[in-house]
């Protein structure tokens, strides 16, 4: 036999190579401490432990033979690349190490015997070995523990003695003592066996190289191949992996440079497929991802085109499905390890192109593997070979070992391929496809690709379209659907609709078949004019409980099962209403319905138009129109039917109501009148029950309301004012209006932050506070004659600022009578105004000196000004009732704080100004001081007194308070006259708790002659005063520059005339004298 | 030869499609489809890098066996992709970028195009400058 294909990765070749020791002289069936060892070396091997394949053998195994050295390579001639039994038989059958285990005690009595024993058991192995490198070693297996080593003379002394015996080095004698610790033992013994194994992998490759030298390149290119690949697999027995790569790297180049022709193009393939599939696994073991990819890539470039024989082009494809499948099993399982992926490179593409070739394989096989049923399997069968498996990988059974590129026997050949395409022809094609395209799906969605995902499902959908799974593949493709249709890809939904729709009638699903039929009769739809007849004439047949015609290209063997089925399903008529919901995709017939008017007053009737319009290819006809609505008791108004033939169905008929020309649209109008009860409420059109659904709803409104209603303000609004509305109401009905109600207030829905800080309230002669609500809902006003008219003040106080909708909502009760009918009827208006609300007015703050200077900081103990301007900012005139001042704790007032502006008038764009001299005391803290607030009670202007009065606070900025060490101030009079004399007191005071050093100098002036001191220097102790005087002497009118006056503090240098100048006139007017 | 360009809204829904040669169309547009996945991941990368700065050409969105996809995306998200036959190296990255401003500046001319009204085929215009952009490289 065979092997089941020949692309299939033998299992040899896929394993983790490691290396392999026999343990001989172990009873694990009868004796208990053999099996304890034995499970000690063999269960729970951790990936810590070292990679050794262990196997248990009788003492007297027979290994496999070793051929004979070969001396000389001259006269022979290879007959393939690479043995079949090769990797198996240095796995599983060549040890690197034999161990020998005997039951042995140092203090053994009969111990010569022993010793001889032993001895022969090894020399039993080694004959077996013969030729061989492999290696032996010894283990006694020892009841007592052993003594530190170099303490037991007898051992030592036996050990020598029995080394020499067996033939070993010291090295290959080990001890196990059967004791408490066996596992510990045990490690530590198979580190030291994987030591030797190691050792022997070493001298194999050493081996192989040696026969390099002999080689030549004509006719012992397979060699090369050969040894390299040989190089590489023992380098990974000895775990070894780079070199591994480097020597599985260089044979992948050689076989490439193998001779290529028909006749060995398998074998070339298979080969570099093994060695490539060793080396992206070890890439991927490196954790070089991407060298693994590129070498894969590397190798398909290279074997793409190498397809061989034409007749058994398959195999090829099969081949490269089984490449990309391996790899993306290699890539999956270096991520389930730790690698990752990413969206454009992941195991998924490679899935996704092995079911491409695998598709691929399927269609050469159905091309190729087309013979005819009296074709039989030839005898004897060429695949058989006299051994059962092939000698080399890659070779065609009937042609083993044979390197001529000439068929020496065409008649043998072509058995050969017969006998593979009729195997081929056997294959479970789309069971291959569907689980690779399976594993791809699985694979991008892990990497977020939900397009290509549902690409895959569409092909899986096809495949089982083709493996005749009809329902799988229907389930598949109407899962799909929706992703193509809510996207638009409308060729490719009608690609997945037709396969689809074939899947429905080869299994006769009624219900499927009508609604792909619908959809694919659409307007999205990119069926041919043809088809889409095709579908419809084919609709109608099922309408009319008719068996369809089949679908083409589907298989005929599968269309003779349906067709029994349809001729079943047809039997049993009455059971084929379908409700097919069509919201979600885009059916042949448009529909859209319209109500005349946004709203209807219960004594209008409704009126209503469906339009439809159909876009399939032949005018088609239907029985029923009929509407449903959210209230159920319209249904019954609106339904068209029409009774006609059957043969009508497609006739075109201009008379008919209900028969739908392809491109006209059709317009049916409905009317009916509301039920008082839903008055207020939504009227909805739930469904167009043709096939057809679509949604629109309507509000039925209530009767006009018959009366008016009217507001009276002064907009804007201001802030925290009580802003007075008048509401007039009315009653223009012919009846009495009974039981009025009024509903004012802010309209909700708006911000949130407006009802909290907007009140409504009835009485606007007390201000409200945050307590009160912002809607007045339902206040009772009491019964409206006829022509009645009532006034309601509102008052509404808004916090902030900003536009705010108000709704002023009346409602009443009043008997009208429609069409004879008496009913009481519910009526309101409402009446919506957006009030704007301003700022009465902006507060200005300023700190000035006493100068009117501007200050940004103040300084301490010395007096400055407070200046508040009130500017109004709203257009109708408000009145100040009064100001106040409310120092904070830190201020204290230099005089009496009375305000200036009461009951002062402001028109729009007026202030109104008031002062406050103020001391601030020293603080320390820098940041800035409290200041107060300032309170302005106003209220807008108006005759009516009852006007409530608004405080609205103003919180006064915080002010940055120095102290200064001196302060000078001056006394003088407001003003001099020429030639008069004018005396000038200037107050130097220390304001700190030092002696201060001061130099004071007076720079004299043009306009002024003075007397007094020019310049002198003094002292001033803490916190006292000096006084210093002058008699200026004016000289001329006017503005005049005073005499300067500078003061120059020896311990504080910041201290400028600058500042001084803050504090003491500088210039003063002078005045003719009369 | 095989070349394949197509137009995308922002809603991903086809513009425009063309492919030369037109047999296996179908194959086409579901590579242009699915290449959607990797354009809509790098727009949504990209999305957290400065939106104003960024790059309209996405480059390669991924190489298929036989096909290399390009994608280019505007600031309004209208995309372009861009099949080509992997065999053809005349095609170098710059000249995909070139073709792919062509076809942007040749889409926006359209799209400003006051005269085109409701019921005329906006994309005539585009037809003929695809052709011959088609014709250069086929």
């Amino acid at each position: 036999m065979t092997p089941p294909t020949h692309w299939d990765f033998p299992v040899e070749l896929c394993c983790r190579p490691m290396a392999f020791v026999t343990l001989t002289g172990l009873d694990v069936v009868y004796n208990a401490v053999h099996r304890a060892v034995w499970d000690a070396f063999c269960a729970n091997r951790r990936a810590d432990r070292v990679p050794i394949s262990f196997k248990v053998l009788p003492g007297d195994h027979e290994y496999p033979k070793c051929r004979t050295k070969r001396t000389s390579y001259e006269w022979y001639i290879p007959k393939g690349i690479l043995k079949t039994g090769w990797m198996n038989k240095h796995l599983n059958l060549v040890p690197a190490l034999v161990v020998v285990f005997y039951e042995l005690d140092w203090d053994e009595p009969q111990w010569k015997e022993k010793q001889l024993e032993c001895a022969t058991r090894v020399e039993i192995v080694r004959q077996s070995l013969q030729g061989r490198n492999t290696k032996v070693a010894v283990v006694l297996i020892q009841k007592k523990t052993p003594l530190p080593p170099g303490e037991d003379v007898i051992a030592s002394e036996r050990a020598a003695a029995l080394c020499n015996a067996c033939d070993l080095s010291g090295k290959s004698l080990f001890v196990l003592p059967h004791t408490d610790h066996l596992v510990g033992y045990i490690i530590r013994l198979e580190n030291a066996f994987y030591e030797h194994a190691q050792t022997y992998y070493y001298t194999e490759i050493r081996r192989v190289k040696s026969h390099k030298e002999f080689l030549n390149k004509t006719t012992h290119q397979l060699l090369f191949v050969r040894h390299q690949f040989k190089i590489a697999f023992f380098s990974e027995l000895k775990q070894d992996t780079q070199n591994a790569l480097k020597n599985y790297r260089t044979a992948y180049n050689l076989v490439h440079e193998l001779r290529a022709h028909e006749t060995n193009i398998l074998e070339i393939k298979t080969m570099a497929g093994f060695i490539n599939y060793k080396i992206c696994r070890l890439c991927f073991q490196h954790n070089t991802p991407l060298d693994a990819i590129a070498q894969f890539r590397k190798h398909i470039d290279l074997c793409k085109k190498k397809i061989g024989s034409a007749e058994l082009a398959f195999e090829h494809a099969a081949w490269m499905s089984k490449q990309f499948q391996a790899f993306g099993d290699l890539f999956d399982e270096a991520i389930k390890l730790g690698l990752t992926a990413i969206q454009t490179q992941n195991p998924g593409f490679y899935y996704q192109q092995a079911a491409y070739y695998a598709q691929e394989r399927k269609q050469l096989a159905s091309m190729l593997c087309n013979h005819d049923s009296s074709v039989t399997y030839p005898s004897p069968d060429p695949l058989e070979t006299p051994t059962g498996v092939l000698d080399f990988y890659g070779q065609r059974p009937w042609r083993q070992g044979i390197l001529s590129f000439d068929l020496s026997d065409p008649e043998k050949e072509k058995m050969g391929i017969l006998s593979l395409q009729l195997k081929e022809k056997n294959v479970l094609h789309s069971e291959l496809i569907i689980t690779l395209l399976s594993n791809a799906v699985a694979q991008f969605k892990k990497y977020k690709c939900p397009r290509m995902k549902s690409h895959l499902m569409v092909q899986m959908g096809e495949e089982y379209y083709y493996a005749k799974d009809y329902a799988k593949a229907l389930k598949l493709l109407d899962y799909v659907m929706c992703e193509y249709r809510s996207e638009g890809w409308w060729t490719l939904l009608t690609s997945i609709l037709t396969t689809a729709l074939k899947c429905s009638y080869l299994m006769a699903q009624l219900k499927d078949y009508i609604t792909y039929s619908l959809e694919l009769l659409g307007r999205a739809s990119t069926l041919k004019e043809d088809q889409k007849s095709r579908i419809e004439k084919n609709l109608i047949k099922v309408l009319m409980n008719e068996s369809p015609d089949p679908e083409p290209d589907c298989d005929t063997a599968a269309v003779k099962a349906s067709q029994k089925l349809w001729a079943d399903r047809v039997s049993l008529a009455g059971s084929n209403i379908f409700t097919i919901e069509v919201q979600d995709f885009i059916p042949f017939v448009q529909c859209k319905a319209k109500f005349l008017a946004p709203s209807f007053h219960v004594d209008v009737p409704v009126q209503f138009d469906v339009y439809l319009r159909a876009d399939c290819p032949h005018p088609i006809r239907f029985s029923k129109l009929c509407i449903s609505f959210n209230n159920q008791d319209y249904n019954q108004y609106c339904v068209v039917e029409e009774a006609y033939q059957k043969s009508d169905i497609l006739e075109q008929s201009s008379q008919g109501t209900m028969c739908l020309v392809p491109g006209k649209t059709r317009k049916f109008s409905f009317k009916f009148v509301a039920k008082t009860e839903d008055v207020g409420k939504k009227i909805e059109i739930t469904s167009v029950d043709l096939i057809l659904g679509s949604e629109s709803g309507r509000l039925i409104a209530r009767k006009v309301p018959n009366i008016s209603v009217q507001l009276r303000h002064e907009p804007p609004a201001l802030t925290n004012e009580m802003y007075c509305l008048i509401v007039t109401v009315e009653s223009h009905e012919e009846t009495v209006a009974k039981d009025v109600k009024l509903t004012a207030g802010l309209k909700p829905g708006q911000d949130a932050n407006l009802t909290q800080k907007t009140q409504v309230t009835l009485h606007g002669t007390d201000a409200c506070d945050d307590s009160f609500p912002a809607l007045l809902p339902d206040i009772p006003v009491g019964d409206l004659q006829p022509g009645e008219k009532l006034e309601k003040p509102i008052y509404i106080r808004c916090g902030t600022v900003g536009a705010r909708m108000f709704l002023f909502y009346i409602s009443y009760l009043i008997n009208t009578v429609v069409e004879g009918k008496e009913i009481l009827c519910r009526c309101h208006r409402d009446e919506t105004v957006t009030i704007d609300t301003v700022f009465p007015f902006d507060v200005a703050v300023k700190f000035v000196s006493t100068k009117l200077e501007h200050l940004d900081r103040v300084f301490a103990d010395i007096p400055f000004l407070l200046m508040t301007d009130i500017l109004s900012a709203s257009p109708w005139p408000i009145t100040i009732v009064t100001s106040q001042l409310q120092l904070s704790a830190s201020m204290t007032p230099v005089d009496q704080l009375e305000s200036y502006v009461g009951n002062v008038v402001l028109q729009t764009g007026e202030s109104a100004s008031e002062c406050f001299c103020l001391r601030c005391p020293p603080v320390t803290n820098a940041s800035g001081v409290a200041t107060g607030c300032y309170v302005i009670s106003w209220k807008r202007s108006s005759p009516v007194e009852s006007v409530p009065v608004v405080n609205t606070i103003i919180t006064l900025p915080h002010v940055i308070v120095e102290s200064i060490p001196l302060h000078v101030n001056a006394d003088l009079p407001s003003f001099g006259r020429v030639r008069e004399s004018l005396p000038v007191r200037y107050h130097l005071q220390n304001k700190t708790n030092l002696v201060q050093d001061v130099e004071v100098s007076v720079e004299p002036s043009d306009a002024f002659m003075f007397s007094g001191l020019k310049q002198i220097r003094l002292r001033i102790l803490p916190g006292m005063q000096q006084e210093m005087l002058y008699n200026f002497y004016p000289l001329m009118a006017g503005y005049q520059q005073l005499p300067s006056l500078h003061v120059n503090l020896m311990r504080f240098p910041n201290f400028t005339n600058q500042l001084l100048r803050r504090f003491i006139p500088t210039n003063i007017f002078v005045k003719v004298r009369l | 030869m095989s070349l394949q360009g197509d137009l995308s809204s922002p809603q991903n829904y086809p513009l425009y499609i063309r492919s030369v040669p037109t047999e296996n169309e179908l194959k086409f547009h579901y590579t242009v489809h699915t290449s959607l996945d990797v354009v809509d991941e790098k727009i949504s990368a990209m999305g957290k890098a400065l939106v104003d700065q960024r790059e309209l050409y996405l480059g390669l969105l991924y190489p298929t066996e036989d096909y290399k996809v390009y994608g280019y995306v505007t600031n309004s998200k209208v995309k372009f992709v861009m099949v080509v036959d992997s065999s053809n190296t005349a095609l170098r990255d710059n000249e995909i970028r070139s073709m792919f401003r062509k076809l942007h500046n040749s889409y926006t001319d359209i799209m400003c195009n006051p005269s085109i009204t409701r019921g005329q085929d906006p994309f005539q215009a585009f037809d003929t400058m695809v052709n011959s952009m088609m014709m250069q490289v086929c």
